[in-house]
């Protein structure tokens, strides 16, 4: 095979149809959402009825984050039988589309219906039996707790075995489309004292009646998209709902339930990348409109300090894009990710912000005025930097990886 | 007037040009003309001074180019052969071809054997050593980029091996990585752009055994440079073109028997061949900040004539244009290299060094500068590697290289910068490499010409 990075010729149709959808879409309702926060965007079933027909007639991969799923075979992915072939599969195909729906709006990606980060979690962690019998639910994810955010490990909501069913009690917090999916993927422990090894995943109904969905927040930005509190209260939950195995293996720790974030912090890389181009694309059709061309030959330093801004935003973004597709071709390719997986969150997520903020700056009021996305944009981007692991847990993460030092030597 | 413009103290010394002296200013001046006038000899420095006179001399005289090996003319005037570009299969890919993988293999041995011991004292000399550079003679530098039909090595366009030979060499050292580069770079370019008659005259010196010095000269020494309007004059004549004007940052100059120069013809930039023994041509040292093994020099071009098919290329500023893109190419590489470079130098440092009892690696503030090295580093060798995979494609690369020049100019300084800083007091000594690294690096974006892939 041969280096080459340019976007897979294989999934061209599938981005550019993803891009007439987030074009023709998304962005009409873009603002109407923004202004009404916690109204449902109704216009996202019609969508999602014509995706699921473009999945079943097979003219789309992986739309969303339920086309994650690692523990394919070759044989199943339809490849050929050469060993040295190179995959482009799922992962790239669903770190691609969902750039493609955040250039549109991110928070109503994040809406989308069966498209939710529960959906991940049961594709990295369920077994086949649940994962066929958990296909087709809309899943939200709830892992953040009021005393507990980047340190996950240290959550309080518990589940206890009682009989043929774990009885979960606790608070959650910050559930993303907690109040419109039909099924909630809840982090509890199995026994405090055994700390983080502990830690279960359950798919809980929402008509089971111990679980309520307390309130949902207002927020800076992504304000499509529902932020639930959901209190689970002597919540009754079959016990085959445990994702994977109900053994607490110390030793291997938090592997399981952690194994999520490796498949989606692509996705939330991806959706900074999405955003951050969709600031860029009209910026630079405003400062076109302006008399301001980037010339790509010419240095920055004879440019003007606009198009040199440009310049380092384009590269920059290049480089969180590039990061993002690589973690998810290591996916593809079965190689392990997690380091390369935070590499693209981090800068991915660092880059969102820098790029829809200055691009804001570079247009002004204009930038700055409810007129135009703009300014949406810089308030969307902020949560990419914070939700499934912020910038400082992900440069955490990276450093303990290339500097081989244990949780316990860099805290 | 006279006299008072004299006595100005600005435009030299890096004093702006504003700049007035006052009488206690004069009076400080006119000691320090005094105490110069023996001040080796009463301090006892004359012995120590030798070797910083023998750099300086490099610097200040202007002397005669090398006088040029007789490159008998062959071939004829119709277009040279050309690398093919390579297949494409449209997929996504960040495994390099076996044969590109045992290349790098090759070429990392090279440098961590023969270039990283090499390079402090070449620095210092600004210098490449004689044996350092036959060893790259030997593994096939020069004939890198020539097509195998003109007994060079690559099959088809050789931007991606280039690339990963370049990042791999500078992983050793920068400056030595641009000196055994800079006569390959030559090479590639008639490869590239060649007439028969170009090729067969010039290129059977650098498939041999005794491979000439050779320069691509793009820079020039103005402030705000912008390599695409060269101020490099070529001018017709009755029998090819006059070439006025001076380069600056060439690689080893005054070795040099080849050189490849940018000047602007009929409104446009183009490139030229002119043998080093041409009238009008001399060089001076022109050491910098870093880079200093690749002996840099100024190239004076002064009504230096040149035959009417010493024209490389098109001149209608495409061939220049993408000269200028594959050499900016070059350039990142180099980065990567250097980046992964100081990364591999400062993981274990900051894992051994102590402070307040513990190792400093153990603190955020130390590892994170660790982390984002390694995450904009790896930034920086993706946007390089696409950028060359589409020009060895032959596809238009312009957008692509000018992110990669962008990305890797902004934190490979940064990379350089914080590879310093995590050494604290070692790191601005010459007892580690970093110091050096930080002023390799500053080359990045500003650099035009003198090696390309």
């Amino acid at each position: 095979m041969a280096i080459s990075l340019d976007d897979p010729k294989k999934f061209k149709p599938l981005v550019s149809q993803a891009h007439q959808v987030a074009m023709n879409m998304l962005r009409p309702i873009s603002r109407k959402y923004d202004k009404a926060e916690h109204e449902y965007p109704t216009e996202l079933d019609m969508l999602a009825a014509m995706i699921d027909g473009l999945s079943e007639s097979g003219a789309s991969e992986g739309a969303g984050a339920s086309g994650v799923r690692r523990d394919e075979t070759p044989e199943k992915a339809g490849k050929k039988a050469d060993a040295a072939t190179t995959k482009n599969g799922a992962n790239l195909a669903s770190v691609m589309s969902i750039a493609e729906m955040c250039w549109g709006d991110v928070g109503l990606l994040l809406s989308m219906p069966r498209q939710g980060l529960g959906n991940s979690a049961i594709a990295s962690v369920a077994n086949e039996e649940q994962a066929e019998r958990f296909a087709g639910v809309w899943a939200g994810m709830a892992i953040t707790e009021p005393g507990t955010g980047s340190d996950s490990a240290n959550i309080r909501t518990t589940a206890v075995l009682d009989g043929d069913e774990y009885v979960i009690n606790g608070e959650k917090i910050y559930v993303t489309a907690g109040g419109r999916a039909d099924h909630i993927v809840v982090w509890a422990t199995l026994d405090r004292d055994l700390g983080r090894a502990a830690i279960k995943s359950f798919v809980v109904s929402k008509d089971n009646p111990g679980m309520k969905v307390e309130r949902l927040e207002h927020k800076l930005g992504i304000k499509a998209s529902d932020t639930a509190t959901i209190i689970f209260d002597n919540c009754r939950v079959p016990k085959d709902d445990l994702l994977g195995s109900p053994e607490i293996d110390t030793k291997q720790g938090f592997a399981g339930a952690m194994a999520t974030f490796d498949n989606t912090r692509p996705l939330v890389a991806a959706m900074a990348v999405g955003c951050a181009r969709a600031s860029l694309d009209l910026t630079r059709d405003l400062l076109a409109q302006a008399g301001v061309e980037v010339d790509y030959d010419r240095p920055a330093a004879v440019q003007t300090a606009a198009a040199a801004k440009f310049l380092q935003m384009e590269a920059d973004w290049e480089g969180a894009y590039l990061l993002t597709l690589q973690a998810a071709w290591m996916a593809d390719n079965r190689q392990p990710n997690s380091l390369e997986a935070s590499m693209a969150k981090a800068k991915a997520g660092r880059v969102g912000s820098d790029i829809t903020l200055s691009c804001v700056e570079l247009c002004g009021s204009v930038g700055y005025a409810e007129g135009e996305l703009l300014e949406k944009w810089a308030r969307d981007s902020k949560i990419l930097d914070i939700f499934e692991g912020t910038q400082q847990i992900q440069q955490l993460i990276v450093a303990r990886r290339v500097l081989g030092l244990t949780s316990a030597e860099l805290k | 007037m006279s006299l008072l413009t004299s006595l100005r103290p600005g435009g030299r010394h890096g004093i702006p040009t504003s700049e007035s002296r006052d009488p206690i200013g004069m009076l400080v001046a006119g000691l320090n003309r005094l105490a110069q006038s023996d001040l080796l000899d009463r301090v006892g420095l004359r012995k120590q001074a030798e070797q910083t006179v023998f750099t300086v001399t490099r610097t200040g005289f202007a002397t005669m180019t090398k006088a040029s090996r007789t490159f008998a003319r062959k071939g004829a005037t119709k277009p040279g052969a050309r690398p093919a570009p390579t297949t494409r299969t449209g997929v996504f890919d960040l495994t390099p071809s076996e044969d590109e993988q045992m290349l790098v293999d090759v070429v990392s041995e090279y440098a961590a054997e023969v270039l990283v011991p090499a390079a402090p004292e070449a620095d210092e000399t600004c210098v490449a050593p004689e044996a350092v550079l036959k060893a790259g003679l030997e593994i096939g530098l020069p004939i890198l980029g020539v097509p195998e039909a003109l007994g060079g090595i690559s099959e088809e366009r050789s931007a991606v091996a280039g690339t990963l030979v370049a990042e791999a060499l500078a992983k050793g050292d920068m400056g030595l990585a641009v000196a055994s580069l800079a006569p390959g770079s030559v090479a590639t370019a008639i490869g590239l752009w060649g007439t028969d008659a170009q090729q067969q005259t010039y290129l059977p010196a650098f498939t041999g055994d005794d491979v000439p010095g050779a320069a691509l000269a793009l820079n020039e020494p103005t402030v705000l440079f912008d390599a695409l309007s060269p101020s490099t004059t070529a001018t017709r004549t009755d029998a090819g073109y006059r070439l006025d004007g001076v380069k600056s940052l060439v690689a080893r100059g005054d070795e040099a028997e080849l050189f490849v120069v940018g000047a602007v013809l009929d409104g446009q930039p183009a490139l030229f061949l002119v043998e080093s023994g041409a009238d009008g041509l001399t060089v001076s040292g022109d050491p910098g900040m870093g880079v200093r093994a690749a002996s840099m020099t100024r190239l004076h071009l002064d009504g230096v004539t040149v035959p009417a098919d010493a024209v490389l290329g098109a001149v209608d500023g495409s061939t220049y244009r993408e000269c200028v893109r594959l050499s900016r190419l070059a350039w990142c590489a180099l980065a990567v290299g250097t980046g992964q470079a100081v990364l591999d130098y400062v993981t274990p440092y900051v894992k051994g060094r102590e402070a307040f009892g513990e190792p400093i690696a153990h603190r955020q503030s130390v590892a994170f500068m660790v982390a984002n090295i390694a995450i904009e580093l790896q930034a920086m060798r993706l946007v390089t590697y696409k950028a060359a995979a589409r020009a060895a494609a032959g596809k238009d690369f312009a957008r692509e290289v000018a992110l990669a020049r962008k990305i890797c100019a902004d934190k490979g300084m940064q990379i350089g910068f914080d590879g310093v800083q995590l050494l604290g007091g070692h790191g601005f000594t010459k007892e580690h490499p970093v110091e050096r690294w930080y002023r390799d690096l500053r080359a990045v974006g500003l650099m035009e010409g003198t090696v390309l892939v």
